[in-house]
């Protein structure tokens, strides 16, 4: 795509944004504007204030500075409502459906004078239907939102905007969610709204995307607008540059040398909890000196495989061997003894105490088989965790701080130390690096590949395929429960892979 | 047991059921539409105390009989006013803000009836809702009886059931209020204020639990006395678990309830009455109750963002 010359005058602009979170600035005077049928992509990592702007233009948040005028006109702050009636459509990172109510109602909430009489499911079918069929965004009107894949959730919070008649569509991270051949649905509907004037502001951190779908791109870093480019001008390393501020490397991990199974999952399934599928028939071999890759959509067992090898979860059926010897009595006891170290995917919820020290924390798996004689050797405690705050590099005023004080990727840096300095010798690393920053991200990764090549057997659990792709040696797809065969390092592309993910080649596979 | 299938037969009992469901209709349905919207509102039971003095002291002070039931609503609604603001724009416990608003509604109801009528020994008397007669219905001979012989504020708890069942599900406002209940994120992205929906559930809620109170005083006993809501407005809570959150149900489990009290009242004076002590009668219908609870709830849906306050600045 080109970018088009504006008909008129900007169908937005953003004028000298600025919002401050106590010391925190994440906005900086960020002007933008877009003209009608045109993409802009919003560049940036975690943190660097893209959703937060995205916030301030659809009225969640009110600016401390700045102003927002949709077609000529002054937008009054912080009423969504206002936004809506103006055209601006958001759909959210995470999606603001009722799971409970149909897709009917989800996309009538709010659209009708709240005092009358008649709920319009009517007229209102038939319109979606029709918009339905116009950008390809095919869903049941009757279904329960909760029974939905999360892409067609995603239609329906598209639908949702298209509904209200939106001329500027904003879509935070839209494809975290999406296999590629969704992305690449996305995109074609995205391209339709453009053909008819529509703009689109998408925000992401991928790259590949980015180029892919924009006619510009803006990139943010720290809260400032730090460059903005027409995408044919620009290339993936000049963008990554900017939006890092420095150059990037990522980790080439050398050829691996597996050796015998670690932890062996035979025929494992576990029971279904709510809308979270459980595993059917699972095998699982993870071997020393190897990264097996978990690649799937969320949502369709990873949670299950996590908390099954965390020890949370007691299989219904099959076996688990550890170096090759069956487990009767699978607990979380049974998997830290045998030294399966655990990054979980929620550091906040799961990973760490927030109101505890750093100390505390870094002994939370540690403290029953450490302490004397039922007292806890703080001073050792304390040592240890010195030991990891510096060879970790958690940055933090020393380890009597709170950790719910610390940054998440300095907080995710103390879990992989108290991950890593027991020495363990499977670890399962879910999510390892989500909404880490890059520098961050490079320092993590680097620090499992080291782990592999000292002889560790790692799963790595994540949604991003590129992640995937770089550092596993050998890759399974999971959906609904089920598990791919194993793909060696580089056998299958991201398109293969996706067709996976989205369910395909199981059943001649079983 | 010939004396079981005497009380089932006779039109009195099935006449008692429609009139000990009635105040807790009304309750059922104020309570559930705050639910709905999000909010768990322990207030009911002193809302339902005051109600209950609101109505009755207005109707001794010399108003007509329906302007007894708004004093109860609007009293009612004063309460709930300050319950949805502490809840919803504050974010406080829903738990401590409900229990409190019980123990304050209550005890203002009995200090103002004191103040009242501070030299009165018994509780004086009002003109009561009489039976309204149905013409042609009321006249069937058993039938009549049984199901035609009740006060027009009874046919008003099953219109309320009627009308909030119809807004919920089929108007744009009961769809707000019950989104607000399942996500208000979504409510706020549509551009609806969760606050304003969640606190005017509370307060119409809130008013119709006072209604319910006012019931008591103004068609069920015509006087005010302490200990007389005696609990009914837990019972409510109860029975909105026990409906799943939808009116239909709602209603169905306090006429399940009601015909238990109903049923226990007079096996008391049958011949079993003489041999079992009349606290075990007095069980039964908690007893029922938990156990239809226990076997109707396993499968319900709570609203997903039931005692979730909403901040509009945290996501």
């Amino acid at each position: 795509m080109t970018p088009k010359t504006p008909a008129q005058g900007p169908v937005l602009r953003l004028s000298g944004i600025t919002k401050r979170f106590g010391n925190l600035t994440a906005n900086d005077g960020i002007s933008l504007s877009l003209a009608r049928g045109e993409v802009v992509a919003l560049l940036g990592e975690n943190g660097a204030g893209k959703t937060t702007l995205m916030n301030i233009l659809f009225g969640h948040y009110t600016a401390d500075e700045g102003t927002v005028q949709v077609m000529g006109r002054d937008l009054p702050p912080g009423q969504p409502g206002a936004a809506l009636k103006a055209g601006v459509g958001m759909v959210h990172q995470h999606f603001t459906l009722a799971g409970n109510l149909t897709v009917l109602d989800n996309v009538l909430l709010g659209t009708r004078p709240l005092l009358s009489l008649s709920s319009g499911r009517a007229e209102a079918r038939a319109r979606l239907a029709q918009l339905a069929r116009d950008f390809g965004l095919a869903v049941d009107p009757d279904a329960r939102v909760a029974t939905l894949s999360v892409g067609e959730r995603q239609r329906v919070e598209i639908l949702k905007a298209l509904y209200r008649d939106a001329r500027v569509l904003i879509l935070d991270e839209p494809t975290a969610v999406l296999t590629p051949q969704e992305a690449d649905a996305l995109f074609e509907t995205l391209r339709k709204m453009t053909a008819q004037g529509l703009s689109v502001i998408f925000i992401s951190h991928k790259l590949h995307e980015v180029m892919a779908i924009s006619s510009r791109v803006l990139v943010l870093r720290h809260g400032k607008l730090v460059g903005e480019v027409a995408t044919t001008d620009t290339d993936r390393h000049q963008l990554a540059t900017m939006m890092v501020g420095a150059e990037i490397t990522t980790p080439a991990p050398a050829k691996a040398r597996p050796g015998a199974p670690l932890l062996t999952l035979e025929q494992v399934s576990t029971a279904r909890h709510g809308e979270r599928p459980g595993l059917t028939a699972v095998d699982l071999e993870l071997c020393a000196g190897q990264i097996t890759g978990l690649a799937g959509v969320s949502g369709n067992g990873q949670g299950a495989l996590a908390d099954l090898i965390s020890g949370l979860e007691t299989p219904t059926g099959g076996r688990i061997l550890l170096a090759g010897e069956p487990v009767a009595d699978w607990t979380p006891r049974a998997a830290l003894d045998g030294r399966i170290g655990r990054i979980p995917e929620d550091r906040h919820k799961t990973g760490t105490i927030a109101d505890f020290t750093l100390t505390e924390n870094a002994v939370l798996e540690s403290y029953a088989t450490t302490a004397t004689r039922g007292w806890m050797n703080w001073r050792d405690a304390r040592t240890s965790t010195e030991t990891i705050i510096d060879k970790y590099d958690v940055r933090c005023p020393g380890p009597d701080t709170r950790i719910r004080l610390l940054s998440g990727g300095n907080m995710q840096k103390l879990i992989l130390g108290r991950v890593l300095e027991a020495a363990p010798r499977i670890i399962l690393a879910n999510q390892p690096v989500r909404g880490l920053d890059i520098g961050a991200v490079t320092y993590v990764q680097e620090q499992l590949i080291a782990a592999r090549d000292a002889g560790a057997a790692i799963l790595l659990i994540s949604e991003d395929l590129d992640e995937i792709l770089t550092l596993s040696d050998s890759i399974r797809v999971i959906s609904g429960g089920r598990l791919s065969p194993a793909f060696p390092r580089g056998s299958k592309t991201p398109a293969e892979l996706g067709q996976w993910m989205a369910g395909q080649g199981f059943n001649h596979a079983a | 047991m010939t004396e079981i299938v005497d009380i089932l037969l006779s039109a009195s009992f099935w006449a008692a059921i429609l009139r000990i469901a009635s105040p807790l209709i009304f309750a059922t349905m104020g309570e559930l539409i705050c639910e709905r919207a999000g909010v768990l509102n322990l207030g009911i039971e002193g809302i339902m105390v005051a109600g209950a003095f609101a109505g009755w002291m207005a109707v001794y002070a010399g108003a007509p009989l329906w302007v007894g039931v708004a004093a109860a609503m609007c009293a009612g609604m004063g309460f709930g006013a300050m319950h949805a603001l502490l809840t919803v724009p504050f974010g406080l416990s829903q738990h401590v803000v409900g229990l409190g608003i019980t123990m304050l509604a209550t005890a203002a109801a009995y200090y103002a009836y004191r103040l009242a009528l501070p030299e009165v020994t018994n509780p004086p008397r009002i003109t009561p809702f009489q039976p309204l007669h149905i013409p042609v219905l009321s006249d069937i001979s058993w039938l009549g009886q049984a199901l035609f012989s009740q006060t027009a504020l009874t046919w008003a708890g099953f219109a309320t059931c009627g009308i909030t069942a119809f807004v919920l599900s089929r108007t744009p406002l009961g769809l707000a209020v019950r989104a607000a209940g399942e996500n208000p994120q979504a409510v706020e992205a549509q551009g609806l204020s969760v606050g304003a929906i969640r606190m005017g559930a509370v307060i119409v809620g809130s008013g119709l639990m006072a209604v319910g109170g006012a019931f008591l005083t103004m068609s069920a006993f015509s006087s005010f006395f302490f200990e007389m809501v005696n609990g009914r407005g837990w019972i409510c809570i109860a029975l909105v678990v026990f409906g799943t959150w939808k009116p239909g149900k709602a209603l169905l489990g306090a006429l399940l309830f009601a015909g238990f009290d109903a049923l226990q009242i007079r096996l008391q004076q049958t011949g079993l009455g003489q041999i079992v002590p009349y606290q075990v009668f007095l069980m039964i219908p908690y007893l029922l109750s938990i156990l239809a609870l226990v076997l109707m709830s396993r499968r319900a849906e709570v609203p997903a963002a039931l005692m979730t306050p909403f901040n509009r600045g945290d996501r």
